[in-house]
């Protein structure tokens, strides 16, 4: 049972890092154009570096 | 890609932070209807920025929209000539109208709440499944203290909005859906603490996150479907931008609307809507009332004739001088009518706040009731209250909150595909109830353009000399006339000196002699009661070529299937007694009233409404403001003036009527999935309460019945699409 004390923490941080994750994105305004981003990704634009 | 935040063009249709304002940014903003792809995105935006002055411009191909961070002195109509010689239809959005900070902020914190309370709850998820399949002792408290750790901080965040509206209706003494959620939650929270330090076996942390969880969903779709119809809305808005040209000295400058003062000299170009009530200082033309008044028939103006705010002026340019702006301009005292008419929405009680009255006190008195029994019974009150939280959890509502707005937001995206865009958020439910349709005719029923109807009474040297006059201008009759003729294969005859009198018609010479197209006044005729334009050619009688207004299409379509579906259909115009009744012919209205004046308007709406009548009122203009507001549920064409759009509940995007039947049908069948999951809901609780209150409810009870309930409603609702 030893080995909970390692895999709690470790789920409780996954779960945060993906919470964290999740609030930057929204923070970021990354789902105002969920359709663009999408047709976006095939233009062969910026395809060499990014955009500044 | 999506590097620069300033530069973006969601952040004026959604700005996180206020540190952040937009508006000086994002100068220019587009509406680009037409563009679907990769290509087009990379189109538009390659021709925006190569263009001088733009500094950025940026796509948002989910709003079809393009936001531009410009120099100072680019304006938009530089640009729109840019995007047309790519291939892309543009219209300049007024970027004022556009920023709906506060509502986007509200969807933000909804989202942020969600992705919490269920980040927590599969967390806590996790621990509970372990602790029912057997973890004992020690380790089951050690999971019930973790989980409260998480518990308690992810609730104490993401069900504040609950907690707000509960504590606004219990502070006015009332009951809503959300006064037994919170109860619930937070008994659940209070005895599963209790139970965790006393080191007792069940807990019920992750029913109180779950349970937060689907209702944030309910609440979160609920927000969606409305937003999507807002940020439309705002779009129509945003398309009419409020600028005027106002002379100084002479100088023309272009101000926004809002700046106009009593006494402002301003020009009005053809085609122009008039800004502010004033008088015509110098200028001849014809002015189209039919917004205000529902007449097609235009209204000659000259110096000295006064103008009312929204009237279109049709040939030539007018100077008027301003003598009521803003507020007190006519167009808004009409506006005010809707105010007084007594809303079909704000009488109307949804069915979920129905559901909630009969609901709220029911679970709260079943709840109170299994406490006291058990409290008299075992004379534990740690029992007691176990088994009165396990009562509120089993019956709280999720399914019951999901219900109605899964339904909504598949109706309304069904709907949405279909052209309609639902703006009120019962407005579905009401049209459900519809018995009774009310039709205005111009503008509505027909398109508000001119159509030639005898082209085949005239000779064919009257239809090419006609023709030539009407081709020297752009007054709507004219256009008519050119495209019939047209159409017919007539070829224009050779005439000199052709003018345009703006107001009154195009003359010039044939042959040597003088030829006249307009008014019957001008022309020698008598003035007749159907839209008429007059051909003059010396040395005959003037002949009339006769107008109609255009059907709408789709409008035999929509009228005839609401009266298969045994809807009354009535058409109440504020046109002349002929015009009225020729359309009513053609489309087959029995019941139809002319020369209606706003006021009469409504005031049928409203006696139909009290004999017992459901109306839907389907209107345009001005007139049909205050009828829009007083019927149970109403529908406005996209071209309808914003106070319509504002007062009805449905907007009609495309130009065809005939979506209007088909929103009935399936707000009937929405209505009845509402329904359906109220049903459900029920039969779940009869089931799962029983054994709540005889204290055989475990955790893992609640949770199974929670889930399925939340989606066997969430599928329900999809079968509407």
């Amino acid at each position: 049972m030893e080995v909970l004390a390692y895999l709690i923490p470790i789920s409780l941080f996954l779960g945060g890092v993906g919470l964290v994750a999740f609030v930057y994105t929204v923070r970021s305004n990354q789902y105002d154009d969920p359709e663009g981003d999408a047709r976006r990704i095939l233009s062969d634009e910026w395809d060499d570096k990014p955009k500044p | 890609m999506s590097s620069g935040t300033a530069a973006c063009p969601g952040c004026v249709a959604a700005p996180a932070e206020p540190a952040r304002p937009i508006p000086q940014d994002v100068q220019i903003a587009l509406s680009l209807p037409g563009i679907h792809c990769s290509a087009c995105i990379s189109t538009v935006e390659r021709a925006l920025n190569a263009t001088p002055g733009v500094e950025d411009a940026r796509v948002n191909l989910t709003l079809k929209r393009a936001m531009i961070k410009a120099a100072p002195d680019l304006r938009a109509a530089d640009l729109i000539p840019v995007l047309e010689n790519a291939g892309f239809e543009a219209h300049e959005l007024d970027p004022g109208a556009l920023s709906a900070t506060q509502a986007d902020k509200a969807g933000r914190n909804l989202l942020m709440r969600l992705a919490v309370a269920g980040f927590a709850s599969m967390n806590v998820m996790l621990l509970s499944v372990s602790v029912w399949s057997g973890a004992a002792d020690a380790t089951r408290d050690m999971f019930h203290w973790i989980s409260a750790a998480i518990a308690l901080p992810a609730i104490a965040f993401s069900a504040q909005p609950f907690f707000a509206n509960a504590w606004s209706a219990l502070r006015v003494r009332r009951l809503n859906m959300d006064v037994p959620i919170v109860l619930a939650i937070l008994l659940a929270l209070v005895t599963s603490l209790w139970e965790t330090a006393l080191s007792g076996e069940h807990a019920y942390f992750d029913a109180a996150l779950t349970l937060t969880f689907f209702l944030l969903a309910g609440r979160y779709l609920d927000y969606r479907t409305r937003a999507a119809a807002r940020s439309a809305a705002e779009e129509l808005t945003a398309l009419e931008v409020p600028r005027a040209i106002r002379v100084v000295d002479g100088i023309e400058e272009e101000v926004a609307v809002a700046t106009l003062s009593v006494g402002d000299l301003i020009l009005i170009r053809p085609g122009g809507r008039m800004p502010v009530d004033g008088e015509i200082v110098s200028g001849q033309s014809e002015l189209d009332r039919s917004l205000l008044t529902g007449e097609t028939l235009p209204v000659f103006a000259e110096a000295g004739t006064t103008v009312s705010a929204g009237e279109v002026n049709l040939t030539g340019p007018l100077t008027i001088r301003a003598t009521a702006v803003g507020e007190d301009t006519s167009l808004h005292r009409m506006a005010d009518l809707v105010a007084i008419a007594e809303s079909g929405r704000s009488r109307y009680t949804s069915l979920a706040d129905k559901a909630a009255k009969l609901y709220a006190p029911g679970v709260h008195i079943l709840s109170a009731l299994s406490f006291v029994g058990w409290y008299i019974y075992s004379g534990d009150i740690r029992t007691a209250l176990n088994i009165a939280a396990a009562v509120l959890i089993i019956t709280c509502p999720c399914a019951l909150g999901l219900a109605v707005p899964a339904v909504t937001t598949a109706a309304s995206g069904r709907l949405f595909r279909k052209g309609m865009l639902i703006k009120h958020s019962t407005a579905l439910e009401r049209l459900a109830e519809v018995d009774t349709v009310v039709f205005d005719k111009t503008g509505t029923l027909t398109s508000g353009t001119p159509e030639l109807t005898n082209l085949g009474d005239h000779s064919r040297s009257d239809l090419e000399v006609a023709l030539a006059l009407a081709e020297a201008s752009s007054h709507p009759l004219s256009v008519a006339l050119t495209k019939a003729a047209r159409e017919a294969g007539i070829k224009p005859a050779t005439l000199k000196e052709v003018t345009e009198v703006p107001g009154y018609g195009t003359e010039g010479t044939y042959r040597g002699q003088r030829v006249r197209l307009g008014r019957a006044a001008w022309t020698g005729a008598e003035e007749g009661d159907q839209t008429a334009a007059w051909l003059a050619i010396a040395g005959q009688a003037p002949s009339a070529f006769l107008f109609s207004d255009a059907l709408r299409p789709g409008a035999v379509e929509a009228v005839q299937a609401l009266r298969d579906a045994g809807k009354e259909v009535i058409l109440i115009s504020g046109d002349t007694q002929g015009a009225v009744q020729a359309l009513a012919g053609k489309l087959g209205i029995q019941n139809w009233i002319a020369q209606a004046l706003p006021q009469d308007k409504a005031t049928h709406v409203e006696a139909l409404r009290d004999q017992g009548h459901h109306v839907l009122m389907v209107g345009d203009g001005l007139n049909d403001t205050a009828a829009l507001a007083a019927a149970h549920v109403s529908i406005s064409p996209a071209s309808a003036l914003d106070a319509a759009r504002v007062a009805s509940d449905i907007v009609l995007l495309g130009n065809d009527l005939s979506p209007i039947a088909d929103a009935c049908d399936t707000a009937v069948k929405a209505t009845k999935r509402i329904r359906e999951n109220f049903r459900i809901a029920t039969v779940y609780n009869i089931i799962a309460v029983p054994l709540a209150v005889v204290g055989l409810a475990t955790p893992l009870i609640a949770a199974l019945a929670m889930s399925t309930s939340s989606i066997t409603v969430s599928l329900n609702a999809l079968r509407v699409r």
